[in-house]
């Protein structure tokens, strides 16, 4: 299977190699003067958990017959699960790091780094920042999600200046965010404020209080954590992380529910609240509320919780606003029980590139996909927990929902469990990028 | 007897829709079990096969008996586990069969 595989990749690849050449003599009209191809069966737009997957696999499950047109503007991978060992100073930004070469070389996808500017849902075209037009069959829209500044007044220009970072897309806020901790004397405070439910990684923000924590325990043992959040309770494997600062942090991490951050005094470094005192930290990370990405606005899929997130059919993904547009990830109005992570964007991405390769080809689509979800948290150094569940579709009921009896906690933080959360990051980006 | 032309063609034109429908639906059917068989992916890689190096194990490879023995193992509690215990009961025995005989023919 593996030699046919190479075999019709081999010629698909000549092929274009033929087609390009044509392009090249002024005989066709596919290839722009770019390099961007003016059409393609597949385009994805974002190269996250969700579309870089996407991308892998319909090229997989196709057989290498169908092409993918890759748009992502950034030009390496970084990802957020793990970029918390960063902010604790265990790893570095290159950890987190992961090229796009691995999905052209290996897979033959065109990844065009590029911004994807609008989508003519009618036309069926992606418009690019820099110009160009590429015509597809089958869109997938996979942007994350847009941080909603303007819900806390004042934190724009403070984020913009870089004094009060949300770190919570991977990137350079990841490293500034450390270099603040390292320069935070000690006795000081770190304050991070948690929107409302739903966000993006439900357990992150408690991850990150707990290895900051760490942090201070070895360097800074004067210093506190305070965990400002505006939903009653902890949102995700409450018990675990209660019980770790209870435990390990005994008078370092304070945890504050009911606390909305509507505004920031920059001047005075001072977070306010809806009802509650403000807050003045040394270091202060502030976590806006969040909606599906721009271009899925700017298009009209966000169609769900006041136009907050795009509602999707869970058998195939397909937008419940555009035909033939697939929309992933962090950007979907959830099904129950179904967290915004980048393993569950990896398993959205599956489901969806296999409806798109049975109706290219003209078949039913899998009448009973499934999904699964894994979350490893780090609570220090080197301890984790998890949380684990098993999902499938239920079609009298067009959704998808856990399998009773599956998935749980970790009982307890462990070593073991440490080992295995490297482990799953390395599987699952070698899975969705290489 | 006689065979006449257009009865021939007649059958040729079945066999070939026959076996265009066969191939495509053994296509549609093996497109189902790679799907199933991309959910342990996340963890255990692309068809099975773990990063060099991981603890977490390679599936592509692994006999047939010794996969079922092993996920059963996992959700009756015989083998203890961190993570497989709960995953492993999200999926019906007759989906361990599938995911079982699709990894044991793949290359390690």
């Amino acid at each position: 299977m593996t030699k046919t595989l190479q075999s019709s990749r081999r010629s698909f690849l000549q092929s274009s190699a033929a087609l390009s050449l044509l392009g090249a003599a002024g005989l066709s009209g596919c290839a722009s003067m770019s390099g961007v191809p003016s059409k393609a069966k597949v385009v994805v737009i974002g190269g996250g958990y969700g579309g870089a997957t996407a991308a892998k696999y319909v090229r997989l499950l196709s057989d290498y017959k169908i092409d993918v047109v890759l748009i992502e503007p950034q030009a390496a991978f970084v990802s957020c699960p793990m970029s918390n060992l960063v902010v604790s100073g265990v790893k570095k930004i290159d950890y987190l790091t992961t090229s796009y070469v691995g999905l052209s070389k290996n897979h033959g996808i065109t990844v065009v780094k590029d911004f994807a500017d609008n989508i003519d849902t009618a036309k069926k075209t992606v418009t690019l920042r820099g110009g160009s037009v590429i015509a597809y069959d089958k869109l997938v829209v996979s942007p994350g999600v847009d941080l909603m500044f303007g819900g806390v007044e004042g934190l724009q220009a403070a984020n913009a200046s870089g004094q009060i970072l949300q770190a919570w897309k991977a990137g350079a806020e990841t490293v500034a965010l450390r270099k603040q901790l390292e320069a935070m004397p000690d006795g000081g405070v770190f304050a991070i404020t948690i929107p409302e439910a739903p966000y993006r990684c439900p357990p992150g923000p408690y991850e990150r209080a707990s290895v900051v924590a760490g942090y201070f325990k070895t360097a800074k043992p004067r210093s506190k954590v305070l965990i400002l959040d505006a939903n009653p309770d902890v949102t995700s494997k409450g018990a675990l992380f209660k019980k770790v600062w209870a435990d390990q942090y005994k008078g370092m991490v304070e945890y504050r529910p009911q606390h909305k951050a509507v505004a920031v005094d920059a001047r005075t470094n001072t977070v306010k609240f809806d009802v509650q005192n403000d807050v003045k930290a040394a270091v202060l990370n502030v976590i806006p509320s969040m909606r599906a990405g721009a271009i899925a606005v700017k298009a009209g899929l966000n169609n769900q919780a006041n136009n907050r997130w795009c509602g999707v059919n869970y058998l195939t993904f397909e937008s419940t606003a555009a035909k033939d547009v697939h929309v992933l990830g962090d950007s979907i109005q959830v099904a129950p029980a179904m967290p915004k992570s980048g393993h569950m964007a990896n398993s959205h991405g599956k489901v969806a590139a296999s409806a798109i390769v049975a109706q290219l080809a003209g078949w039913d689509v899998n009448p009973a996909p499934m999904l699964t979800n894994t979350c490893y948290s780090f609570v220090d150094e080197k301890n984790v927990v998890h949380v684990a569940s098993v999902h499938e579709y239920v079609a009298a009921e067009k959704t998808f929902k856990t399998v009773a009896g599956s998935g749980g906690l970790s009982a307890a933080p462990s070593e073991l469990e440490g080992v295995y959360a490297l482990n799953w990051a390395s599987n699952i980006w070698a899975d969705s990028l290489t | 007897m006689k065979i006449k032309p257009l009865t021939v063609l007649a059958a040729s034109v079945f066999c070939l829709a026959n076996s265009a429908f066969a191939q495509a639906n053994a296509g549609k059917e093996a497109l189902y079990v790679k799907s199933l068989a991309a959910t342990c992916a996340n963890c255990h890689g692309t068809n099975g096969k773990s990063v060099d190096g991981s603890t977490v194990p390679s599936l592509a490879g692994l006999g047939k008996a010794y996969h079922i023995a092993q996920m059963t193992a996992f959700k009756n509690g015989t083998r203890p586990a961190t993570i497989m215990h709960q995953l492993s009961k999200g999926y019906s025995d007759a989906q361990i069969e599938t995911l079982a005989t699709y990894f044991a023919a793949q290359k390690k």
